[in-house]
């Protein structure tokens, strides 16, 4: 069964068409992808998987696990195992970094019907992950996203990830704002994570961070739609060309 | 629908409906006859068998209370009081309680229910307690009469005096004259004069010269009976070098009248010595129609008498219909300091009108502000706050820090700041912020697993963490719920 399953989405944002009859099919194991110029609906499509409010689904459907995603609440989404990474992720002003990751992972292991982590377990289970993310004690106490760099907060994003251990991980433009050595650190935290289970939906604008998370499959999306699929070449080849001969098959 | 827009209609839906100690108890009650007149004076002074002394102090009150009109200054609107429709004293009919088997068990039961620990069983078995495990001794105060005082041995050992205030007249006149009213006027203002007539029972506390308060101690006040006003008084001296912490706590069951609460606190602290007082008040706020609901009119005041002396404010504010309170400190000594650190938290039809002032007449006197006001539903939450400088207050500094937080788009928050410097050394500073609970924020925590309310119950309490941490620590874990309850209603 694939993993995930959108099936001719269209979505309206207030009275606007955003996303037109978009497909897109993701087993587990695999790394897609998408690519598209600014406005060709890549964030809306991760916003919907994701269930953030404010979008209206006026056709097709999305299957997760063979299940109706889009009648489930985000929090059920996210303890099903839908992982978003923000592009810009918020700052929690007074809720430390801990204290957070600590509530999230127990209410998605409560929703799932699992035990909740003791302390010691949870402690030494974030050490370890933020160890190999570089991510320093001290950014753990502070409060969440707050006053972090870019960096942090994109190494925040990809902590998380390895301590709920979802099975779809959505990256939404992850390279925004990174430099290079932050990208690679950010990018060898993402590598880490790929396994025959997970399958990772990689959402840019450029060629460049798929140097360093290499897909199996790449989407062009133009005007809210997938225009072209391909392997990992498509991606160089849109490098050297540009969007703009998609413009018109859109 | 968008995400905020859900989160403020499931806490109109849920809120204020749900309060969780809306339980009466059926038990006799002893009850002044209705209405107020002097009559009703010397009922409540007889029944205490207070001195004469006492009974004229309160008939003073009472005269000049029938010159006083009600004050409109506050941002908050209520049908008018009928001061003649009301019980002005109610007490359970069993007294003289000698000790705790001898208390009405369905008054234990209420408290059983509020999760107070009034029991002292482990104690008086002999119980050895772990090393460093703190005590709380509690003044429970149901309706009108402390019921029980828990703890008194110990304290007595160390010199405190901790009783109820109807007591510590017949038993300790002479601390009592010293300083009743010397913080709080009987002249203050209509409801303290109204509290000086007709107070009914409260704590008193006294820390002798250079004593530290071996516990925190703790009071819980309990509105029970149908259309009676809870008046409570409190006193509180710590002597030279003295420290105290004092808590107190109230609920009231729920009520289709409204209930007026005018209580008075006084607090006074000498030379080098310093009192923390904290508050979680969870009153019924009224129904989701903005029907009941206790008026909550407060007069509290601590007077930093002494050189070096310290007064510290922490309230969390979740009940009531109407709050009308300002904690104040009046910094007289040289060198000492007041604090306030306030969470006001307004939901439903909710008003609440509160803040503080810290007035500064010694030298090198210091002050801090911190208020954190959460308006959800259709309530008002406004911050009144004075900071004043005495043309004798040299070098006098004060720190306010006002943010406000707003749930949904039909409450509104204000922020009424007054301050006035009449010396010019002094330096007064003044943060104001006022802030919408983002959708971005609500649909990160979501995204990572929370359910809307949980994710509204963090930010919230990150919102008031600063004031939280002044909280001793097991009032923070209760007041950190009652926030989750009173925005959320997730009631266990």
């Amino acid at each position: 069964m694939s993993l995930l399953e959108v099936k001719n989405l269209q979505v309206r944002v207030e009275e606007r068409e955003i996303l037109h009859g978009l497909s897109l099919t993701v087993n587990p194991g695999e790394v897609h992808a998408i690519m598209g110029p600014n406005g060709s609906g890549k964030s809306t499509l991760s916003h919907v998987i994701a269930g953030k409010p404010g979008y209206q689904v006026t056709g097709g459907e999305i299957l997760f696990k063979g299940e109706d995603l889009l009648e489930m609440a985000p929090d059920v989404r996210a303890a099903k195992g839908v992982f978003l990474a923000f592009q810009y992720p918020v700052e929690i002003p007074g809720v430390a970094t801990m204290n957070f990751l600590r509530t999230a992972l127990n209410a998605q292991r409560k929703a799932r019907g699992e035990s909740e982590y003791s302390t010691p377990d949870f402690l030494k289970k974030v050490r370890e992950v933020a160890a190999s993310l570089n991510i320093p004690q001290d950014m753990l106490r502070r409060g969440v996203n707050v006053g972090f760099s870019g960096g942090e907060k994109k190494r925040n994003e990809i902590l998380q990830m390895a301590l709920f251990q979802p099975s779809l991980c959505i990256l939404d433009e992850m390279d925004s704002g990174l430099d290079i050595d932050a990208l690679r650190v950010a990018a060898d935290g993402v590598n880490a994570l790929r396994s025959p289970e997970r399958a990772m939906v990689v959402i840019t604008h450029y060629q460049r961070l798929l140097n360093y998370i290499v897909p199996d499959v790449v989407h062009v999306m133009s005007k809210g739609r997938v225009v072209k699929s391909g392997g990992k070449e498509l991606a160089l080849e849109l490098e050297a060309s540009g969007y703009a001969q998609f413009e018109d098959a859109a | 629908m968008a995400a905020v827009q859900e989160t403020v209609d499931r806490v109109r839906r849920i809120d204020v409906d749900q309060y969780r100690y809306g339980f009466e108890t059926l038990i006799e009650s002893d009850k002044a006859p209705k209405g107020l007149s002097e009559d009703t004076v010397r009922f409540i002074s007889a029944k205490k068998n207070e001195p004469a002394w006492m009974l004229e102090w309160r008939l003073e009150a009472y005269r000049r209370w029938l010159t006083m009109t009600e004050p409109k200054w506050a941002r908050v609107d209520y049908p008018k009081i009928d001061y003649q429709d009301l019980y002005y004293y109610s007490a359970p009919k069993k007294k003289e309680i000698g000790s705790l088997d001898e208390v009405d068990p369905e008054i234990l039961k209420t408290y059983e229910k509020l999760g107070i620990p009034l029991r002292e069983v482990e104690m008086l078995e002999g119980v050895v307690r772990p090393e460093g495990e703190r005590r709380i001794a509690v003044d429970a105060v149901f309706d009108s009469v402390s019921v029980a005082t828990t703890f008194q041995k110990e304290l007595k050992a160390a010199g405190v005096i901790f009783m109820p205030i109807s007591e510590a007249i017949r038993e300790h006149p002479e601390l009592v004259k010293k300083y009743l009213g010397t913080v709080v006027p009987t002249t203050d203002n209509y409801f303290a004069t109204l509290n000086s007539a007709v107070f009914s029972d409260g704590s008193f506390v006294y820390v002798p010269p250079g004593v530290r308060c071996p516990m925190e101690l703790s009071t819980y006040f309990r509105i029970n009976e149908r259309n009676t006003g809870q008046f409570e008084r409190t006193l509180i001296i710590a002597d030279k070098g003295a420290y105290v912490s004092y808590l107190e706590g109230c609920t009231a069951p729920q009520r289709d009248e409204n209930q007026l609460h005018a209580a008075v606190v006084e607090l006074v602290t000498h030379d080098d010595a310093e009192i923390k007082y904290s508050t979680v008040q969870n009153w019924y706020p009224g129904n989701s129609e903005g029907k009941g609901g206790i008026y909550n009119f407060v007069t509290k005041r601590g007077d930093c008498r002494g050189n070096n002396s310290k007064i510290s404010w922490t309230q969390v504010e979740t009940g009531s219909a109407i709050t009308w309170k300002y904690p104040s400190c009046i910094l007289r000594g040289d060198n000492s300091r007041g604090e306030f650190y306030s969470i006001a938290i307004s939901n439903g039809h909710q008003q609440v009108d509160s803040g503080t002032k810290m007035i500064h007449l010694g030298k090198n006197t210091t002050s801090r502000i911190i208020s954190k006001g959460i308006a959800a539903g259709v309530s008002q939450n406004t911050y009144r706050g004075l900071v004043t400088a005495h043309r004798k207050a040299t070098g006098a500094r004060n720190f306010t820090a006002c943010d406000s937080l707003l749930i949904g788009d039909k409450c509104g928050a204000h922020t009424v700041p007054y301050v006035e410097a009449k010396n010019s050394s002094a330096l007064f500073e003044h943060e104001a912020t006022t802030s919408k609970i983002s959708e971005d924020v609500l649909f990160y925590c979501v995204q990572r697993g929370l359910s809307q309310e949980e994710a509204v119950g963090l930010v919230v309490n990150g919102f008031v963490k600063d004031v939280l941490q002044q909280l001793p620590m097991e009032f923070a874990v209760e007041a950190q719920k009652l926030i989750s309850i009173s925005l959320e209603g997730s009631v266990g």
